[in-house]
């Protein structure tokens, strides 16, 4: 099925390249030269082809209704019925809201991180140390999210350490995980915590790459450490923060909703529930396959559209880009 | 271990060489060092907060005291954790889940990748876009789990490897890493007369033993943490991973702290059993992972490479 498919995509740029019959012939020589390599592929692709692309035709129950045990593409088409059922939904806006709120709030926390830790990391004179901070500021990457959830849940809890210290303090303790205003805080900090060590990988690779002459150049115009690193290093690693912040912008959309689901319960709805949560309750939980699906499809395609945009606008002012 | 000599090669590099510190700038590397020490004990606080709390004797948990260093010492909950037949079921689970899963992964992954390493492949452009497309969109949750449902994968182990066999993540670090590949040997090796599988399997596959061990810790703790699937796709409590025990025990402590603080003992009870199970859960990644960490950095960096 693979080759048949590669055989296929060949024979297009041989046919629009009219009357290069020779060219053709090449390639269908060396198609058959690589026909190994191609049964290589046939699983892999049969796979995308189940697993990936199949499930994305599959989003047209969205725009049919649904039956249970009938096919999984539904009975008959709606139209737009769900979508209008979505925007018409009470808890529409602020499920809306909720998401691009706490995408925006965990972006603009969890980014930064991860360039200041590697900075910081950098000016280590002793290898040892540093390495040492790096291998216990990957760890928490490693961490399942059921296990995070079951951090957060022990830390916030009344004798957890976090209400011992309130207790010194003098206050009284808080029950953090019943109270939808420390939601999004709570979610915000164990983020970065899980994330911002492992982030920090990619930015001393590119910290390693900044040319050292420009540094001597600085040095002799007189900066100081701040001043290279102000002028030279941050310039320097500038292309691999775009890239990661393209990357992040595009999948502004995908709050870990693995996280939120373990996180929240009805008390904490009002500030919890994103999107993606909302899907999972609507469709999973209560069965509403179609509608579901629809508000899944809303959010997918905002995110494709954010992650166009941010591509868009890097390439234009920059010179990186991802595609 | 680096020797004194790359060290300060490694300094000149950075522009340090003849270079006199300020005192401000001897006063920032101390004050650096102190912040990144706290940096160190706010990424492990938590893991040892558990350690202690999983040692320690309830009443002093129930009243807050333990800290880092466990009070009132005992492996009680180890005993209690330990004798619960459906933690062993899950473990074993999880075991299995991982070794079939991580093996499906890999064999997939570099399957798909090795014809995508071949840049004058005919077709290879497609093959990558057709992969990569699924990075920027995909079917969402419920079409995934009506095609998982319609497939009758449902309460079978194939519901929880198969719809996630490649990552296409992972297979883009993969196929970086082949065709890094000296090009000189496959060509050597096809002309001694080796057939592209034996050319995959005899020099592909041995040369690129440090991507696979990173693509193996990557898959591994994927597979190993998974819970989501599990609890859409197993219903069957003897079929369930660890993390879905996990899941339940912080699942009803939550719920019982659901009516304030009234039922504050019960909770105690199941802060300690569940920093055992989390310490046990734990373990096998915290044991592995220092012998794969020199790998992982360098897979990561792979998959950073630009197309």
């Amino acid at each position: 099925m693979a080759q048949s498919v590669a055989a296929g995509r060949v024979q297009k740029p041989a046919g629009r390249a009219r009357g290069s019959g020779p060219d053709r012939k090449q390639k269908w020589k060396r198609i058959r030269k690589d026909w190994q390599l191609y049964t290589f592929l046939v699983i892999p692709v049969v796979y995308f082809l189940i697993f990936k692309y199949l499930p994305m035709v599959g989003n047209v129950i969205a725009f049919r209704k649904y039956v249970p045990a009938k096919s999984i593409f539904g009975v008959k088409w709606v139209g737009l019925k769900y979508f209008n059922m979505f925007i018409q939904d009470p808890s529409f806006w602020h499920i809306f809201l909720n998401t691009i709120t706490l995408s925006v709030e965990t972006l603009i926390f969890t980014f930064p991180a991860p360039i200041i830790l590697a900075l910081l990391l950098n000016e280590l004179r002793n290898l040892k140390f540093k390495s040492f901070v790096q291998t216990a500021s990957y760890l928490p990457h490693f961490v399942s999210t059921v296990m995070l959830v079951g951090i957060i849940f022990e830390f916030t809890a009344s004798s957890g350490p976090i209400n011992s210290l309130v207790k010194a303090m003098g206050g009284s303790a808080v029950s953090f995980m019943q109270d939808p205003k420390y939601f999004h805080s709570v979610y915000i900090i164990s983020r970065v915590w899980q994330s911002t060590g492992w982030g920090t990988i990619m930015y001393l690779a590119a910290l390693t790459a900044v040319n050292p002459d420009l540094y001597e150049a600085a040095r002799i115009d007189g900066a100081n450490r701040w001043k290279q690193t102000l002028h030279v290093t941050l310039p320097g690693i500038r292309p691999t923060i775009v890239t990661l912040l393209v990357l992040s912008i595009g999948s502004i959309m995908g709050v870990s909703f693995e996280q939120i689901i373990l996180m929240y319960n009805p008390s904490t709805y009002e500030t919890a529930d994103v999107i993606s949560s909302y899907v999972y309750r609507i469709g999973l939980t209560q069965n509403s396959y179609s509608y579901a699906a629809a508000i899944g499809l809303f959010e997918s395609i905002i995110g494709l559209i954010l992650v166009s945009l941010a591509n868009y606008l890097s390439r234009k002012l920059t010179d990186s880009s991802l595609w | 271990m680096p020797s004194i000599s790359a060290v300060k090669t490694a300094k000149r590099e950075k522009g340090y060489s003849g270079m006199k510190p300020t005192k401000g700038y001897r006063v920032f590397q101390v004050f650096n060092v102190i912040l990144l020490l706290l940096v160190v004990m706010i990424t492990l606080y938590p893991v040892l907060y558990l350690v202690a709390q999983s040692f320690s004797a309830q009443k002093y948990i129930y009243a807050g005291e333990v800290t880092l260093i466990p009070k009132g010492f005992n492996v009680d909950t180890y005993k209690i954790v330990m004798a619960d037949q459906q933690f062993w079921i899950g473990y074993g689970n999880t075991v299995l889940y991982t070794v079939v899963g991580t093996a499906i992964n890999l064999a997939m992954t570099m399957m798909f990748a090795y014809p995508l390493s071949k840049k004058n492949l005919i077709g290879n452009r497609f093959f990558t876009l057709f992969a990569v497309f699924t990075m920027y969109f995909g079917g969402g949750l419920i079409p995934n789990y009506l095609l998982v449902n319609s497939l009758h994968m449902k309460n079978t182990i194939w519901a929880i490897v198969i719809p996630g066999a490649i990552s296409t993540f992972n297979l883009l670090i993969m196929k970086t890493s082949f065709e890094q590949l000296p090009k000189e040997l496959e060509e050597a090796a096809a002309v001694d007369g080796l057939s592209t599988y034996g050319i995959f399997f005899r020099i592909v596959i041995p040369l690129s033993s440090a991507i696979i061990a990173t693509m193996v810790l990557f898959y591994a703790v994927g597979n190993w943490n998974n819970w989501f699937g599990p609890m859409l796709y197993l219903d069957d409590k003897n079929l369930q991973p660890v993390t879905l025990y996990l899941r339940n025990l912080i699942a009803g402590a939550s719920a019982t702290s659901g009516g304030v603080q009234d039922d504050m003992e019960a909770q105690q009870i199941a802060s300690n059993i569940k920093s055992t199970t989390m310490v046990l859960t734990v373990l096998p990644i915290v044991c592995i992972y220092p012998f794969l960490q020199k790998y992982f950095v360098s897979g990561v960096l792979l998959g950073a490479v630009k197309e």
